[in-house]
């Protein structure tokens, strides 16, 4: 995209991200010659009736931001947003994500599910999109029950793989045929034709083209899997972006207006959000998982030796999902993080009320302790989720016949915790937490990263934004991302192992950037707060005891570079995998224990409730 | 069919702060009502339907069944269009040949049989398999309300209106029926206990105080009521009663044969006076009812519609909240820890307050009913529309 001005000229960027609920407007500018954030905004989103017309949701957090600030940035006739920048009024740059309407809702199909179908929907998720179901050929339901599964779906696209090049091509018409013969609608409108993205085999171009092309919209791109060992998603997930925006958006109430109002093309929230953590993972080049807990969905993110993998488990979250949460996760796992005794019944209606008035945010202490707790297990299912879709890929070919035709070696995820090397987080309840310390401990409890890890969060919500801004402007959305947006809460080393309480763990040794040297012996199922400012680094000798790995092995030292942040280093000998006793008086002293050493929450009030 | 209330009055109400659950007396009703795959529009504008009047039709095309032709008879796919006895647009019946392959002057034969009656549409000659499809699926859609055709959306739909009382329920199960209402406990505190249920109920929507018991519902299925109104439910007779635990709460298509509507939510919780009082003011009318509720992306909520021709007074004539709250609104609480405590705004600070979990938050002061002042969040109240 042609920027209207050099990016030396411009003074000014607006961005939104149109949510499902909210419409979130972030206004950046440049300040002795650095790119800041300076204001946010925020209306309801307009994209359901009576109003039908996103723009107008757009328009009010903009005003917002207008009001707070003295510039003006929409122009008076109303036909949009003044770019560029004329002296007076207007922005040099306007991009915007969105996630309104249930964002990108897609199918995925493929010839088999560990395969073909399991790269379409990794590429699907990696484009932002939510997969609604994966079908296969061998995915265990009969042809009845996919084509009934199909036709309940309505989905706004679909991806259909399937074979390698000069492979198999019976199977893969065989569920292109499957699909036809469904006749799935889509979600948005009756008169306009689905769009079904091919990444097949090459071989069936023609046939595809033939089959396809009268009832569905339909785009050939190259194959997701050209040869068993290699996984490329790159062209569907561009074909994805782009149907998104042609047929997806444009179908959204007003999004043709918005389209006009910006010349960058509109992202996916997600895809905003996964181009941030790659943007953190790409400037510290260091391994990152990250994840954005919002109220109906949890994306997961992984950026592994330079591997970008999106997860998103599109019924975990903290308003809207939250009594999916309770379900998958089961009443007792989200009790086992509650200090003080409460009824299991109690605490199941007062999340199923939280569900259906999911604005509400928690008055009491013991309610937010309650949140808190199910966004571990919300946090701790989504990981499990994106794990299964980490894999390494390996296929061996063994025979001829389609069960057995190709035995797909699945390894183990290659998410190992020991590898990552930052852990991220943003969405409402992490960015909101009324002390950061909060949001880190949910994060280390839910995912229990192992040796020496750093710990970000988004400090408002801005993520999705300076993701989209980095595809125009990649300096300025680092800067701001770096100076505003990314909130070092510190560092955690946790070594890998378990023992017996008060059984010595490991020493740690941390020279400060003063020179000072601290020497702490952690014991099992301790926890510590060690004060390190923002910005500021200190190098850590870990020597952990015999039956503990901080990184290096059973025993083994690490040196490591621990940074700062508004929590500091926790050193953690609280086990891993984390240890909880069975009993439930035991538990709960312990969980109290952990809660005051680190003074998670105000300390007369925890007195009280345990 | 899922519907939304699309009521005239409705308009902007996403820029006022929390707008409360409608409990409105006298309103224009407008519901849209739409056929999910075009089709015909059966009415005209200006007429007069009742609540079971077919507004709209449309043929859903069958089910497909994908026979494969070729392993059957045993062929390559490519030999196996030589055998086909049928081809595109053939109807046929269940167990009709659709191919039949004879080797050895007909002493080894096999053929492939049609598994349902239907229309034969396509063979493939590179998998090998044929599709039957079955026969068409009719799909009807009613008025839902009694009033006048307003608007004709050709091959889509129709919009009925009618004049009439709303109440949104907080979660319900069970799509549209309609019923006659009857009030079955004293006050809208009491707990609707299957003793308070009789045959003579059949057909009627039950209205309950503080909540309904799963051996009421069982009760009132067995006797044949239509619908159940209620202020909350317990989450296990609500498992129960569903089969399994609520996890996102998209509802309407339970057939669980009656139509549940909590007014207040989970637990027991006494049902808001003003829609107990509206409820019994309107006893032995027909009311069109749905249980349909979706948090998000669009949110629907359960819905009450009591068609009537009552003249509409200066009082209950629609203000909107466009303004949002100010000193003296009335509010409902609508999180822990006073749930369910209605009292009017006293209070309106700017600034934002901290708060016990030490959040800083905008909050607002309420004098409850009983007196008592308090402190909470914006976040935490809805408005009570008078």
């Amino acid at each position: 995209m042609a920027l209207i001005k050099s990016k030396e000229d411009m003074e000014y960027i607006l961005a939104t991200d149109v949510g499902s609920t909210t419409t979130k407007a972030r206004f950046f500018t440049k300040k002795s010659g650095e790119w800041r954030f300076l204001v946010a905004g925020e209306a309801p989103t307009t994209v359901e009736a009576p109003f039908e017309d996103v723009t107008l949701g757009v328009r009010n957090a903009v005003r917002e931001v207008e009001e707070l600030i003295g510039h003006h940035i929409l122009s008076e006739d109303g036909s949009g947003i003044v770019i560029p920048y004329n002296g007076k009024i207007g922005v040099d740059i306007y991009c915007t994500t969105s996630s309104a309407g249930g964002g990108l809702q897609m199918m995925v199909a493929g010839v088999l599910k560990s395969m073909t179908a399991d790269s379409a929907n990794r590429a699907a998720l990696g484009a932002g999109g939510i997969v609604m179901d994966i079908i296969s050929v061998d995915d265990e339901r009969r042809n009845y029950q996919k084509i009934q599964r199909i036709r309940a779906l309505r989905p706004d696209m679909i991806l259909l793989a399937g074979g390698t090049d000069g492979g198999t091509t019976t199977h893969v018409m065989e569920i292109s045929e499957l699909i036809k013969a469904s006749e799935p609608k889509p979600r948005l409108g009756v008169t306009y034709q689905l769009p079904l993205i091919y990444a097949g085999n090459k071989d069936l171009h023609h046939q595809i083209q033939k089959l396809f092309e009268k009832d569905f919209a339909l785009t050939i791109v190259d194959n997701i899997r050209p040869v068993l060992e290699i996984e490329n998603s790159e062209p569907a997930r561009r074909a994805i972006h782009d149907l998104f925006m042609e047929h997806v958006m444009s179908h959204a109430p007003g999004y043709n207006k918005l389209m006009k109002w910006t010349d960058v093309p509109i992202m996916p929230t997600p895809a905003g959000e996964g181009m941030a953590m790659q943007l953190i993972a790409n400037s510290f080049k260091k391994n990152v998982l990250g994840v954005g807990l919002g109220g109906a969905t949890t994306n997961v993110y992984s950026v592994i030796d330079d591997r970008f993998v999106r997860s998103v488990s599109a019924n975990l979250g903290m308003s809207y999902s939250i009594c999916n949460v309770m379900k998958e996760a089961g009443i007792k796992n989200i009790m086992r993080w509650l200090p003080f005794k409460l009824e299991e019944k109690y605490v199941t209606e007062r999340l199923m009320n939280k569900m259906i008035r999911p604005t509400t945010i928690p008055q009491t202490l013991e309610n937010l302790i309650v949140e808190h707790a199910v966004a571990r297990e919300a946090l701790r299912l989504g990981l499990l989720h994106h794990k299964s879709i980490a894999t390494r890929l390996k296929g061996v070919r063994v025979q001829r016949t389609i069960g057995d035709l190709f035995e797909q070696e699945l390894e183990e995820t290659y998410i190992k915790m020991m590898n990552i090397d930052i852990i991220a987080g943003t969405g409402g309840l992490l960015s909101h937490a009324p002390r950061r310390i909060q949001s880190m401990f949910v994060l280390i409890d839910a995912f229990q990263p192992e040796g020496v890890t750093w710990m970000f969060q988004d400090s408002v919500f801005m993520m999705p934004h300076l993701g989209v801004l980095s595809t125009v402007h990649r300096d300025a959305a680092w800067n701001i991302f770096d100076k505003d947006c990314l909130i070092r809460l510190g560092t955690v080393i946790a070594p890998f192992g378990t023992g017996k309480i008060g059984e010595l763990v490991m020493t740690v040794e941390l020279e400060m950037p003063n020179g000072e040297k601290t020497k702490e012996e952690m014991h099992f199922g301790d926890i510590k707060q060690i004060k390190l400012p923002e910005r500021q680094e200190a190098k850590a000798i870990i020597t952990p005891n015999r039956g503990f790995d901080g990184g290096s092995g059973d025993g083994h030292k690490v040196e490591k570079t621990v940074i700062g942040g508004i929590v500091g280093v926790v050193l953690d000998a609280r086990g891993r995998p984390l240890y909880q006793p069975q009993d439930d008086d035991e538990r709960k002293k312990l969980l109290l224990k952990w809660f005051k050493a680190i003074e998670l929450y105000p300390e007369d009030k925890l007195s009280e409730m345990g | 069919m899922k519907s939304r209330n699309n009521s005239k009055e409705s308009s902007n109400e996403a820029f006022a702060y929390t707008p409360g659950l409608k409990v409105k007396n006298n309103m224009i009703v407008v519901k849209e009502r739409k056929l999910p795959i075009k089709g015909d529009v059966l009415v005209k504008k200006g007429e007069n339907v009742s609540y079971d009047t077919i507004v709209a039709k449309t043929q859903l095309s069958g089910d497909p069944y994908i026979v494969s032709i070729s392993d059957i008879l045993g062929l390559e796919p490519r030999e196996t269009k030589d055998f086909m006895k049928k081809k595109k647009g053939d109807f046929v019946n269940k167990d009709e040949a659709l191919a039949v392959y004879s080797a050895f002057f007909g002493l080894m034969k096999k053929s492939a049989t049609s598994p349902i009656t239907g229309t034969f549409e396509e063979f493939s000659d590179i998998t090998g398999q044929c599709v039957v499809r079955g026969e068409q699926i009719p799909i009807e859609i009613r008025a839902y309300i009694p009033g006048k055709i307003i608007k004709v959306i050709p091959g889509e739909g129709v919009e009925v209106e009618c004049n009439g009382a709303l109440l949104q329920g907080i979660f319900g199960l069970g799509g549209e029926t309609h019923g006659k209402i009857k009030i079955s406990t004293k006050k809208e505190n009491e707990v609707l206990t299957p003793d308070l249920i009789t045959k003579e109920d059949k057909d009627c929507i039950l209205v309950g105080g503080s909540y309904v018991p799963l051996e009421t519902v069982k009760k009132a299925i067995e006797i044949g009521v239509k619908g159940i109104i209620t202020g909350g439910i317990l989450s296990q007779d609500l498992k129960e009663l569903m089969g399994e635990e609520v996890g996102v709460a998209i509802t309407g298509q339970e057939e669980i044969g009656i139509t549940l509507i909590i007014t207040e939510g989970f637990g027991s919780m006494n049902m808001s006076q003003k829609a107990f009082n509206l409820l019994k003011h309107f006893e032995g009318h027909i009311t069109s009812i749905n249980g349909a509720t979706q948090i998000r992306a669009g949110v629907i909520r359960p819905e009450i519609i009591i068609p009537h021709e009552e003249p509409s007074s200066e009082d209950s004539k629609l203000k909107e909240l466009m303004g949002g709250m100010m000193i003296g609104t009335s509010v409902r609480i609508i999180s822990d820890p006073y749930f369910g405590a209605i009292g009017k705004v006293s209070s309106l600070p700017v600034e934002l307050e901290k708060i016990e979990t030490e959040s800083e938050v905008r909050i607002l002061g309420v004098v409850l009913e009983d007196g008592k002042q308090v402190t909470v969040p914006r976040a935490n109240v809805e408005i009570i529309e008078e």
